[in-house]
Protein backbone atom coordinates (compact mmCIF):
# COMPACT_ATOMS: atom_id res chain seq x y z
CA UNK A 1 0.00 0.00 0.00
CA UNK A 2 1.18 3.31 -1.56
CA UNK A 3 2.04 5.80 1.84
CA UNK A 4 2.72 9.40 1.63
CA UNK A 5 5.93 9.90 -0.16
CA UNK A 6 7.85 12.09 2.46
CA UNK A 7 11.10 12.84 0.35
CA UNK A 8 14.63 15.06 0.29
CA UNK A 9 17.80 15.40 -1.22
CA UNK A 10 21.45 15.90 -0.03
CA UNK A 11 23.93 16.98 -1.71
CA UNK A 12 28.27 16.87 -1.53
CA UNK A 13 29.17 20.21 -3.04
CA UNK A 14 33.01 20.30 -5.26
CA UNK A 15 34.95 22.38 -2.82
CA UNK A 16 38.10 24.36 -3.88
CA UNK A 17 40.37 26.28 -1.29
CA UNK A 18 41.98 28.91 -3.75
CA UNK A 19 45.51 30.89 -3.03
CA UNK A 20 47.09 28.38 -1.18
CA UNK A 21 49.43 25.64 -2.15
CA UNK A 22 48.55 22.78 -0.70
CA UNK A 23 44.72 22.94 -0.09
CA UNK A 24 42.98 20.50 1.98
CA UNK A 25 39.67 19.74 1.28
CA UNK A 26 37.97 18.74 4.34
CA UNK A 27 39.83 21.33 6.22
CA UNK A 28 38.43 23.49 3.70
CA UNK A 29 35.12 21.97 4.34
CA UNK A 30 35.03 22.43 8.02
CA UNK A 31 35.97 26.10 7.43
CA UNK A 32 33.18 26.70 5.08
CA UNK A 33 30.46 25.50 7.37
CA UNK A 34 32.01 26.87 10.60
CA UNK A 35 31.88 29.91 8.60
CA UNK A 36 28.64 30.11 7.96
CA UNK A 37 27.66 28.81 11.88
CA UNK A 38 29.73 31.12 13.31
CA UNK A 39 28.21 34.49 10.91
CA UNK A 40 24.57 32.91 11.54
CA UNK A 41 24.99 33.03 15.57
CA UNK A 42 26.82 36.53 15.79
CA UNK A 43 23.83 37.96 13.65
CA UNK A 44 20.64 36.52 14.79
CA UNK A 45 21.13 33.62 17.22
CA UNK A 46 20.31 30.82 14.34
CA UNK A 47 21.72 27.89 13.57
CA UNK A 48 23.82 27.41 16.96
CA UNK A 49 26.48 24.06 16.72
CA UNK A 50 23.84 21.32 17.60
CA UNK A 51 25.73 17.83 17.59
CA UNK A 52 24.25 15.26 15.10
CA UNK A 53 23.87 12.34 17.07
CA UNK A 54 24.96 9.49 15.28
CA UNK A 55 23.76 6.84 17.92
CA UNK A 56 20.97 5.87 15.12
CA UNK A 57 22.96 5.17 12.25
CA UNK A 58 23.46 2.02 10.68
CA UNK A 59 24.72 2.91 7.09
CA UNK A 60 25.79 -0.45 6.82
CA UNK A 61 22.23 -2.05 7.03
CA UNK A 62 21.21 -3.73 3.73
CA UNK A 63 17.54 -3.60 2.70
CA UNK A 64 18.12 -7.62 1.01
CA UNK A 65 18.87 -8.72 4.47
CA UNK A 66 22.58 -10.19 5.31
CA UNK A 67 25.28 -7.30 5.41
CA UNK A 68 28.56 -8.02 3.54
CA UNK A 69 30.48 -6.28 5.41
CA UNK A 70 33.71 -7.55 3.87
CA UNK A 71 32.59 -6.12 0.35
CA UNK A 72 31.81 -2.44 1.96
CA UNK A 73 34.59 0.60 1.47
CA UNK A 74 36.25 1.39 5.25
CA UNK A 75 34.09 4.12 7.05
CA UNK A 76 35.56 7.25 6.38
CA UNK A 77 35.70 9.94 8.83
CA UNK A 78 32.10 11.70 9.08
CA UNK A 79 32.69 12.85 12.65
CA UNK A 80 33.73 16.19 11.48
CA UNK A 81 32.04 19.62 11.73
CA UNK A 82 28.18 18.61 11.69
CA UNK A 83 25.61 21.04 12.28
CA UNK A 84 21.98 20.73 12.33
CA UNK A 85 20.30 24.07 11.21
CA UNK A 86 17.14 25.68 12.69
CA UNK A 87 15.58 24.72 8.77
CA UNK A 88 15.63 21.10 9.97
CA UNK A 89 18.41 20.36 7.42
CA UNK A 90 21.85 19.10 8.41
CA UNK A 91 25.14 20.45 7.28
CA UNK A 92 28.11 18.57 7.56
CA UNK A 93 31.53 17.64 6.08
CA UNK A 94 31.32 13.96 4.39
CA UNK A 95 34.16 12.50 2.95
CA UNK A 96 36.01 15.41 1.91
CA UNK A 97 32.59 17.51 0.51
CA UNK A 98 30.66 19.62 2.41
CA UNK A 99 27.14 18.62 2.09
CA UNK A 100 24.03 19.90 3.16
CA UNK A 101 20.41 17.69 3.39
CA UNK A 102 17.32 19.12 3.36
CA UNK A 103 14.77 18.53 5.90
CA UNK A 104 12.51 16.16 4.96
CA UNK A 105 9.81 17.63 2.84
CA UNK A 106 5.97 16.49 1.61
CA UNK A 107 6.27 17.40 -2.00
CA UNK A 108 8.88 17.69 -5.18
CA UNK A 109 8.07 21.32 -4.82
CA UNK A 110 9.43 21.83 -0.93
CA UNK A 111 12.32 19.85 -1.97
CA UNK A 112 12.92 22.46 -4.66
CA UNK A 113 12.39 25.00 -2.15
CA UNK A 114 14.72 23.51 0.28
CA UNK A 115 17.17 22.33 -2.61
CA UNK A 116 17.81 26.10 -3.53
CA UNK A 117 17.83 27.14 0.27
CA UNK A 118 20.97 24.79 0.11
CA UNK A 119 22.62 26.66 -2.40
CA UNK A 120 21.83 29.96 -0.93
CA UNK A 121 23.56 28.46 2.28
CA UNK A 122 26.34 27.66 0.59
CA UNK A 123 27.04 30.77 -1.28
CA UNK A 124 26.74 32.51 2.51
CA UNK A 125 28.91 30.17 3.61
CA UNK A 126 32.01 31.28 0.71
CA UNK A 127 30.89 35.30 2.01
CA UNK A 128 31.82 34.23 5.41
CA UNK A 129 34.50 32.16 4.68
CA UNK A 130 36.13 35.26 2.67
CA UNK A 131 35.98 37.25 5.20
CA UNK A 132 37.82 34.73 7.69
CA UNK A 133 40.59 34.35 5.51
CA UNK A 134 43.64 36.15 4.65
CA UNK A 135 43.53 38.28 1.33
CA UNK A 136 43.65 36.21 -1.87
CA UNK A 137 42.59 33.70 -0.13
CA UNK A 138 38.97 32.34 -1.22
CA UNK A 139 36.45 29.09 -0.98
CA UNK A 140 34.48 27.81 -4.20
CA UNK A 141 31.76 25.64 -4.11
CA UNK A 142 30.59 23.98 -7.55
CA UNK A 143 26.96 21.71 -7.45
CA UNK A 144 28.03 18.93 -9.79
CA UNK A 145 29.17 15.77 -9.02
CA UNK A 146 32.39 15.11 -10.38
CA UNK A 147 36.00 16.71 -11.13
CA UNK A 148 36.59 15.36 -14.96
CA UNK A 149 39.46 13.55 -13.78
CA UNK A 150 37.34 10.23 -12.66
CA UNK A 151 36.26 11.53 -8.92
CA UNK A 152 32.86 11.36 -7.91
CA UNK A 153 30.43 12.38 -5.31
CA UNK A 154 26.92 12.44 -5.02
CA UNK A 155 23.41 14.08 -5.08
CA UNK A 156 21.41 11.40 -3.28
CA UNK A 157 17.52 11.52 -2.72
CA UNK A 158 15.41 9.61 -0.23
CA UNK A 159 12.04 8.47 -0.34
CA UNK A 160 10.04 7.06 2.39
CA UNK A 161 8.71 4.05 1.31
CA UNK A 162 5.77 1.27 2.94
CA UNK A 163 8.38 -1.53 4.53
CA UNK A 164 5.87 -4.10 3.17
CA UNK A 165 6.34 -3.46 -0.34
CA UNK A 166 8.88 -6.21 -1.46
CA UNK A 167 12.18 -4.67 -2.27
CA UNK A 168 13.00 -7.19 -5.60
CA UNK A 169 9.47 -4.96 -6.60
CA UNK A 170 11.43 -1.69 -6.27
CA UNK A 171 14.53 -2.85 -7.77
CA UNK A 172 12.64 -4.32 -10.61
CA UNK A 173 10.65 -1.44 -11.55
CA UNK A 174 12.71 1.84 -10.42
CA UNK A 175 15.70 0.58 -11.95
CA UNK A 176 14.14 0.77 -15.15
CA UNK A 177 12.88 4.60 -14.11
CA UNK A 178 16.26 5.30 -13.10
CA UNK A 179 17.63 4.33 -16.28
CA UNK A 180 15.25 6.22 -18.32
CA UNK A 181 14.51 9.39 -16.21
CA UNK A 182 17.77 10.67 -16.83
CA UNK A 183 17.04 12.07 -20.09
CA UNK A 184 15.50 15.08 -18.08
CA UNK A 185 17.64 14.13 -15.19
CA UNK A 186 21.29 14.56 -16.19
CA UNK A 187 23.38 18.02 -15.69
CA UNK A 188 25.23 17.05 -18.55
CA UNK A 189 29.00 16.28 -19.28
CA UNK A 190 31.87 17.08 -21.63
CA UNK A 191 33.24 13.92 -22.16
CA UNK A 192 33.31 10.61 -20.42
CA UNK A 193 35.20 9.64 -17.24
CA UNK A 194 34.39 5.65 -17.54
CA UNK A 195 37.59 3.17 -17.02
CA UNK A 196 38.15 1.74 -20.61
CA UNK A 197 36.09 4.55 -22.50
CA UNK A 198 38.25 7.26 -24.41
CA UNK A 199 36.59 10.23 -24.37
CA UNK A 200 36.60 11.35 -27.57
CA UNK A 201 34.07 8.96 -28.74
CA UNK A 202 31.92 10.83 -26.24
CA UNK A 203 32.22 14.58 -26.98
CA UNK A 204 28.88 15.50 -24.75
CA UNK A 205 26.39 13.23 -22.72
CA UNK A 206 23.76 13.74 -20.99
CA UNK A 207 24.79 13.04 -16.46
CA UNK A 208 27.71 13.92 -14.53
CA UNK A 209 27.48 10.47 -12.86
CA UNK A 210 26.78 7.18 -15.53
CA UNK A 211 29.85 7.03 -16.07
CA UNK A 212 30.77 5.81 -12.33
CA UNK A 213 28.04 2.99 -11.56
CA UNK A 214 29.23 -0.63 -12.23
CA UNK A 215 26.64 -2.67 -10.06
CA UNK A 216 22.97 -3.28 -10.71
CA UNK A 217 22.17 -3.57 -7.13
CA UNK A 218 24.29 -3.32 -4.10
CA UNK A 219 24.87 -1.60 -0.86
CA UNK A 220 28.01 0.55 -1.94
CA UNK A 221 28.02 4.57 -2.49
CA UNK A 222 31.66 5.21 -2.66
CA UNK A 223 32.82 1.98 -5.13
CA UNK A 224 31.32 -0.23 -7.51
CA UNK A 225 28.15 1.94 -6.98
CA UNK A 226 24.65 0.03 -7.62
CA UNK A 227 21.96 1.54 -9.66
CA UNK A 228 19.84 0.46 -6.53
CA UNK A 229 21.29 1.05 -3.45
CA UNK A 230 20.10 -1.34 -0.96
CA UNK A 231 21.17 0.83 2.55
CA UNK A 232 18.18 -0.16 4.84
CA UNK A 233 18.40 2.73 7.80
CA UNK A 234 14.73 4.03 7.56
CA UNK A 235 15.68 7.07 9.87
CA UNK A 236 11.91 6.04 11.24
CA UNK A 237 9.66 3.49 12.55
CA UNK A 238 11.46 0.55 11.05
CA UNK A 239 8.78 -1.54 11.30
CA UNK A 240 6.83 0.23 8.89
CA UNK A 241 8.87 1.96 7.02
CA UNK A 242 11.79 1.57 4.53
CA UNK A 243 14.09 4.56 3.06
CA UNK A 244 14.86 4.47 -0.74
CA UNK A 245 18.03 6.02 -0.35
CA UNK A 246 18.72 7.13 -4.62
CA UNK A 247 22.40 7.77 -5.23
CA UNK A 248 22.15 7.08 -8.63
CA UNK A 249 21.29 10.93 -9.73
CA UNK A 250 23.01 13.75 -10.72
CA UNK A 251 22.88 17.62 -8.47
CA UNK A 252 20.68 19.18 -10.49
CA UNK A 253 21.19 23.33 -11.15
CA UNK A 254 17.69 23.38 -12.84
CA UNK A 255 14.75 24.04 -10.61
CA UNK A 256 12.83 22.19 -13.60
CA UNK A 257 14.75 19.30 -13.35
CA UNK A 258 15.08 18.50 -9.64
CA UNK A 259 11.32 19.21 -9.40
CA UNK A 260 10.83 16.39 -11.87
CA UNK A 261 13.55 14.19 -10.68
CA UNK A 262 11.79 13.98 -7.12
CA UNK A 263 8.09 14.51 -8.34
CA UNK A 264 7.86 11.79 -10.69
CA UNK A 265 9.80 9.33 -8.72
CA UNK A 266 7.16 9.86 -5.99
CA UNK A 267 4.61 8.68 -7.80
CA UNK A 268 6.54 5.91 -9.58
CA UNK A 269 7.22 4.37 -6.19
CA UNK A 270 3.52 5.02 -5.13
CA UNK A 271 2.89 3.33 -8.16
CA UNK A 272 5.45 0.10 -6.96
CA UNK A 273 3.94 -0.16 -3.54
CA UNK A 274 0.31 -0.63 -5.17
CA UNK A 275 1.33 -3.02 -7.48
CA UNK A 276 -0.41 -0.48 -9.99
CA UNK A 277 2.41 -0.97 -12.70
CA UNK A 278 2.39 -4.41 -14.79
CA UNK A 279 5.42 -6.67 -15.68
CA UNK A 280 7.93 -3.82 -16.51
CA UNK A 281 11.31 -4.19 -17.92
CA UNK A 282 14.11 -6.33 -17.19
CA UNK A 283 17.53 -5.16 -18.67
CA UNK A 284 19.85 -7.96 -20.08
CA UNK A 285 22.51 -5.32 -18.26
CA UNK A 286 20.73 -2.40 -16.56
CA UNK A 287 24.58 -0.91 -15.98
CA UNK A 288 25.34 -0.90 -19.84
CA UNK A 289 22.17 0.65 -20.32
CA UNK A 290 22.20 3.78 -17.90
CA UNK A 291 25.28 4.18 -20.38
CA UNK A 292 23.49 4.09 -23.25
CA UNK A 293 21.18 5.95 -22.09
CA UNK A 294 23.41 8.98 -20.88
CA UNK A 295 25.82 8.48 -24.08
CA UNK A 296 23.40 9.14 -26.64
CA UNK A 297 22.30 12.65 -27.09
CA UNK A 298 19.28 11.66 -29.92
CA UNK A 299 17.42 10.03 -27.18
CA UNK A 300 16.47 6.92 -29.89
CA UNK A 301 19.24 3.82 -28.98
CA UNK A 302 17.13 1.02 -28.43
CA UNK A 303 17.77 -0.56 -24.93
CA UNK A 304 17.83 -4.22 -25.05
CA UNK A 305 15.16 -5.97 -22.57
CA UNK A 306 15.71 -9.78 -21.34
CA UNK A 307 13.03 -10.76 -23.52
CA UNK A 308 14.97 -9.95 -26.51
CA UNK A 309 13.04 -6.80 -27.35
CA UNK A 310 14.00 -3.38 -27.91
CA UNK A 311 13.00 0.02 -26.05
CA UNK A 312 13.61 3.61 -25.59
CA UNK A 313 14.21 5.73 -22.32
CA UNK A 314 11.57 7.51 -23.97
CA UNK A 315 9.23 5.32 -24.64
CA UNK A 316 9.68 3.75 -21.07
CA UNK A 317 9.05 7.05 -19.60
CA UNK A 318 5.80 7.90 -21.56
CA UNK A 319 4.49 4.19 -20.55
CA UNK A 320 5.54 5.71 -17.04
CA UNK A 321 3.64 9.11 -17.48
CA UNK A 322 0.13 7.27 -18.83
CA UNK A 323 0.29 4.49 -15.85
CA UNK A 324 0.94 7.64 -13.87
CA UNK A 325 -1.76 9.83 -15.33
CA UNK A 326 -4.33 6.78 -14.40
CA UNK A 327 -3.14 6.38 -11.52
CA UNK A 328 -3.58 9.61 -9.81
CA UNK A 329 -6.97 9.86 -11.36
CA UNK A 330 -7.77 6.65 -10.11
CA UNK A 331 -6.33 6.85 -6.69
CA UNK A 332 -6.29 10.55 -6.27
CA UNK A 333 -3.03 12.44 -4.88
CA UNK A 334 -2.80 12.39 -1.29
CA UNK A 335 0.36 9.66 -1.32
CA UNK A 336 2.03 12.26 -4.02
CA UNK A 337 2.50 15.51 -2.86
CA UNK A 338 -1.23 16.29 -3.14
CA UNK A 339 -1.93 19.18 -5.90
CA UNK A 340 1.44 19.36 -6.46
CA UNK A 341 1.68 16.08 -8.06
CA UNK A 342 -0.57 17.52 -10.60
CA UNK A 343 2.14 20.38 -11.37
CA UNK A 344 4.32 17.39 -11.82
CA UNK A 345 2.57 15.72 -14.19
CA UNK A 346 1.71 18.23 -16.07
CA UNK A 347 5.84 18.82 -16.48
CA UNK A 348 6.41 15.70 -17.04
CA UNK A 349 4.25 15.39 -20.15
CA UNK A 350 5.73 18.97 -21.42
CA UNK A 351 9.36 17.95 -20.96
CA UNK A 352 8.78 14.44 -22.90
CA UNK A 353 6.94 15.67 -25.58
CA UNK A 354 9.71 18.04 -26.35
CA UNK A 355 12.53 15.30 -25.51
CA UNK A 356 10.45 13.60 -28.54
CA UNK A 357 10.11 16.84 -31.10
CA UNK A 358 13.08 19.00 -30.34
CA UNK A 359 15.14 18.50 -26.75
CA UNK A 360 16.70 22.30 -27.21
CA UNK A 361 13.04 23.37 -26.45
CA UNK A 362 13.93 22.66 -23.33
CA UNK A 363 17.25 25.11 -23.35
CA UNK A 364 15.65 27.26 -20.07
CA UNK A 365 14.39 24.13 -18.41
CA UNK A 366 16.37 21.02 -18.47
CA UNK A 367 20.28 21.38 -17.28
CA UNK A 368 22.08 19.14 -20.10
CA UNK A 369 20.16 20.84 -22.90
CA UNK A 370 20.95 23.99 -21.31
CA UNK A 371 24.62 23.38 -20.93
CA UNK A 372 24.85 21.11 -24.65
CA UNK A 373 23.51 24.43 -26.13
CA UNK A 374 25.37 27.13 -25.03
CA UNK A 375 28.77 24.94 -25.43
CA UNK A 376 27.94 24.11 -28.92
CA UNK A 377 27.54 27.74 -29.36
CA UNK A 378 30.49 28.36 -27.90
CA UNK A 379 32.67 25.75 -29.88
CA UNK A 380 30.57 27.56 -32.89
CA UNK A 381 31.47 31.43 -32.23
CA UNK A 382 35.50 30.21 -31.77
CA UNK A 383 35.38 27.00 -33.97
CA UNK A 384 36.63 24.31 -31.68
CA UNK A 385 35.97 21.19 -31.24
CA UNK A 386 34.39 19.66 -27.80
CA UNK A 387 37.78 18.66 -26.73
CA UNK A 388 38.88 22.50 -26.33
CA UNK A 389 39.84 23.22 -22.73
CA UNK A 390 37.65 26.47 -22.84
CA UNK A 391 34.42 24.38 -23.56
CA UNK A 392 35.17 21.89 -20.09
CA UNK A 393 36.32 25.48 -18.20
CA UNK A 394 32.82 26.92 -19.20
CA UNK A 395 31.23 23.50 -18.52
CA UNK A 396 32.47 23.43 -14.99
CA UNK A 397 31.66 27.49 -14.09
CA UNK A 398 28.14 26.18 -15.23
CA UNK A 399 27.99 25.20 -11.83
CA UNK A 400 30.12 27.56 -9.60
CA UNK A 401 27.51 28.68 -6.95
CA UNK A 402 29.66 32.09 -6.18
CA UNK A 403 26.52 34.35 -8.09
CA UNK A 404 29.17 36.98 -9.57
CA UNK A 405 30.71 33.91 -11.43
CA UNK A 406 27.66 31.83 -12.63
CA UNK A 407 27.12 31.06 -15.71
CA UNK A 408 24.07 29.26 -14.96
CA UNK A 409 22.47 32.55 -13.71
CA UNK A 410 23.41 33.97 -17.16
CA UNK A 411 21.29 31.06 -19.00
CA UNK A 412 17.81 32.55 -18.24
CA UNK A 413 16.18 29.90 -16.59
CA UNK A 414 13.14 28.77 -15.33
CA UNK A 415 12.76 29.12 -11.88
CA UNK A 416 9.65 27.39 -9.81
CA UNK A 417 10.41 28.81 -6.52
CA UNK A 418 11.72 32.56 -5.74
CA UNK A 419 14.72 33.90 -3.91
CA UNK A 420 12.91 35.41 -1.17
CA UNK A 421 10.51 32.46 -0.42
CA UNK A 422 14.32 30.08 -0.69
CA UNK A 423 16.16 32.73 1.79
CA UNK A 424 12.99 32.04 4.65
CA UNK A 425 13.17 28.53 3.75
CA UNK A 426 16.84 28.53 4.48
CA UNK A 427 16.34 29.53 8.34
CA UNK A 428 12.72 28.19 9.01
CA UNK A 429 11.84 24.48 8.32
CA UNK A 430 8.65 22.76 6.37
CA UNK A 431 5.69 23.24 8.19
CA UNK A 432 4.14 19.60 7.04
CA UNK A 433 6.60 17.31 8.06
CA UNK A 434 8.75 16.84 11.52
CA UNK A 435 11.21 18.81 10.42
CA UNK A 436 9.14 21.51 11.95
CA UNK A 437 9.14 20.30 15.49
CA UNK A 438 13.18 19.91 15.16
CA UNK A 439 13.82 23.17 13.29
CA UNK A 440 11.50 25.41 15.47
CA UNK A 441 12.83 23.39 18.69
CA UNK A 442 16.93 24.56 17.74
CA UNK A 443 15.27 28.07 16.71
CA UNK A 444 13.50 28.12 20.33
CA UNK A 445 15.47 26.55 22.33
CA UNK A 446 18.71 26.43 20.88
CA UNK A 447 20.73 26.61 24.18
CA UNK A 448 18.70 23.16 25.36
CA UNK A 449 18.92 21.24 22.38
CA UNK A 450 22.77 19.20 23.00
CA UNK A 451 22.27 17.23 20.08
CA UNK A 452 19.84 15.74 16.85
CA UNK A 453 18.99 13.56 14.36
CA UNK A 454 16.71 12.69 11.71
CA UNK A 455 14.84 10.71 13.99
CA UNK A 456 15.34 12.45 17.50
CA UNK A 457 16.34 15.40 19.78
CA UNK A 458 18.80 15.01 22.33
CA UNK A 459 17.72 18.28 25.34
CA UNK A 460 19.23 19.12 28.16
CA UNK A 461 17.16 21.20 30.74
CA UNK A 462 19.12 21.32 33.78
CA UNK A 463 22.59 20.90 33.01
CA UNK A 464 22.17 16.91 34.67
CA UNK A 465 20.28 14.88 32.39
CA UNK A 466 19.74 14.62 29.31
CA UNK A 467 16.09 13.49 27.33
CA UNK A 468 15.63 11.96 23.82
CA UNK A 469 12.86 12.75 22.39
CA UNK A 470 12.30 10.44 19.54
CA UNK A 471 10.65 11.44 16.35
CA UNK A 472 9.49 8.16 14.22
CA UNK A 473 7.08 9.26 12.22
CA UNK A 474 8.16 11.39 9.40
CA UNK A 475 4.63 13.23 9.25
CA UNK A 476 4.48 13.76 13.18
CA UNK A 477 5.61 17.10 15.04
CA UNK A 478 3.84 19.04 11.81
CA UNK A 479 2.91 22.62 12.58
CA UNK A 480 -0.63 21.30 12.77
CA UNK A 481 0.31 18.58 15.26
CA UNK A 482 2.59 20.42 17.30
CA UNK A 483 2.54 24.47 16.74
CA UNK A 484 0.56 25.20 19.43
CA UNK A 485 2.01 23.07 22.08
CA UNK A 486 5.28 24.73 20.89
CA UNK A 487 3.64 28.22 21.16
CA UNK A 488 2.29 27.42 24.52
CA UNK A 489 5.82 26.29 25.89
CA UNK A 490 7.86 29.35 27.08
CA UNK A 491 11.04 26.94 28.26
CA UNK A 492 12.54 23.40 26.49
CA UNK A 493 11.00 22.02 29.96
CA UNK A 494 7.69 23.34 29.81
CA UNK A 495 7.84 21.16 26.48
CA UNK A 496 9.28 18.39 28.41
CA UNK A 497 6.67 18.18 30.70
CA UNK A 498 4.09 18.57 28.70
CA UNK A 499 5.19 15.89 26.31
CA UNK A 500 5.59 14.03 29.25
CA UNK A 501 1.83 14.31 30.24
CA UNK A 502 0.70 13.65 26.75
CA UNK A 503 2.56 10.40 26.15
CA UNK A 504 4.83 11.30 23.49
CA UNK A 505 5.59 13.52 20.32
CA UNK B 1 1.66 25.29 -22.47
CA UNK B 2 -0.47 27.74 -20.34
CA UNK B 3 0.62 25.81 -17.25
CA UNK B 4 4.26 25.90 -18.18
CA UNK B 5 3.69 29.80 -18.12
CA UNK B 6 1.73 29.44 -15.05
CA UNK B 7 4.12 27.69 -13.25
CA UNK B 8 6.97 30.49 -13.77
CA UNK B 9 8.91 31.79 -10.96
CA UNK B 10 9.06 35.51 -10.91
CA UNK B 11 12.89 35.69 -10.67
CA UNK B 12 16.09 35.59 -12.35
CA UNK B 13 14.14 35.10 -15.58
CA UNK B 14 15.67 36.47 -18.79
CA UNK B 15 13.74 37.10 -21.46
CA UNK B 16 17.06 36.83 -23.80
CA UNK B 17 17.25 33.26 -24.04
CA UNK B 18 13.22 32.78 -24.07
CA UNK B 19 12.00 29.62 -26.14
CA UNK B 20 9.53 30.37 -28.81
CA UNK B 21 5.91 29.78 -27.63
CA UNK B 22 3.89 27.41 -29.87
CA UNK B 23 0.82 29.82 -30.00
CA UNK B 24 3.09 32.43 -31.82
CA UNK B 25 4.46 29.63 -34.46
CA UNK B 26 7.33 31.26 -36.15
CA UNK B 27 8.92 30.00 -39.05
CA UNK B 28 11.77 27.43 -39.00
CA UNK B 29 14.30 30.29 -40.68
CA UNK B 30 13.03 32.78 -37.68
CA UNK B 31 13.33 31.12 -35.25
CA UNK B 32 17.23 29.89 -36.27
CA UNK B 33 18.06 33.25 -36.84
CA UNK B 34 16.83 34.73 -33.54
CA UNK B 35 18.33 31.89 -31.78
CA UNK B 36 21.85 32.89 -33.37
CA UNK B 37 20.96 36.37 -32.59
CA UNK B 38 20.50 34.99 -28.13
CA UNK B 39 23.50 32.84 -28.46
CA UNK B 40 25.89 35.99 -29.93
CA UNK B 41 24.31 37.74 -26.98
CA UNK B 42 24.43 35.31 -24.41
CA UNK B 43 28.05 34.52 -25.51
CA UNK B 44 28.98 38.32 -24.75
CA UNK B 45 27.53 37.87 -21.71
CA UNK B 46 29.27 34.59 -20.34
CA UNK B 47 32.77 36.10 -21.25
CA UNK B 48 32.14 38.93 -18.80
CA UNK B 49 32.03 36.16 -16.17
CA UNK B 50 34.35 34.02 -17.26
CA UNK B 51 37.01 33.32 -15.00
CA UNK B 52 39.89 35.11 -16.35
CA UNK B 53 42.50 31.91 -16.18
CA UNK B 54 39.46 29.45 -16.64
CA UNK B 55 41.53 26.94 -18.14
CA UNK B 56 43.72 26.61 -15.61
CA UNK B 57 41.69 26.85 -12.83
CA UNK B 58 39.97 23.38 -14.64
CA UNK B 59 43.54 21.85 -14.88
CA UNK B 60 43.96 22.52 -11.01
CA UNK B 61 40.15 21.55 -10.43
CA UNK B 62 41.10 18.35 -8.48
CA UNK B 63 38.11 17.11 -6.08
CA UNK B 64 38.63 13.54 -4.13
CA UNK B 65 36.13 11.00 -4.29
CA UNK B 66 32.96 10.39 -2.23
CA UNK B 67 29.79 9.12 -2.44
Amino acid sequence: MAIPKVCGIETEYGITHRGIPEPNPIEASSLLIRAYLVAGTEASGLAPDVAWDFSDESPYADARGATPQAALAPPTETHLVNAVLTNGARYYVDHAHPEISTPECADALSVVLYDRAAELIAIESMVAAKRLLPEGQELIVHKNNSDGKGNSYGCHENYLLDRNTPFEDVVHHATAHFISRQIYTGSGKVGSEMFGQDARDVPFQLTQRADFFEEPVGLETTLKRPIINTRDEPHADARKYRRLHVIVGDANMSQVATFLKVGVTNIVLAMIEDHFLGTGWDFVDPVRALQAVSTDLSLQRPLELSDGSHITALDIQWQLFASAQRYVGERGTADVGGDVAFQVLDRWESVLARLETDPMQLADQIDWVAKYRLLDGYATRHDVGWEDSRLAALALQFHDLRPERSIFNKLGMETLVDDGAAWQAANHPPEDTRAYFRGECLRRWPDNVVSANWDSLVFDVDGITLRRVPMNEPLRGTRAHVGTLLDECETADDLLARLDSAGNS
Amino acid sequence: MAEQEKQQGNTERDDVTDVPSDESAPTGAETASRLKCEMDDLLDEIDTVLETNAEEFVKSYIQKGGQ
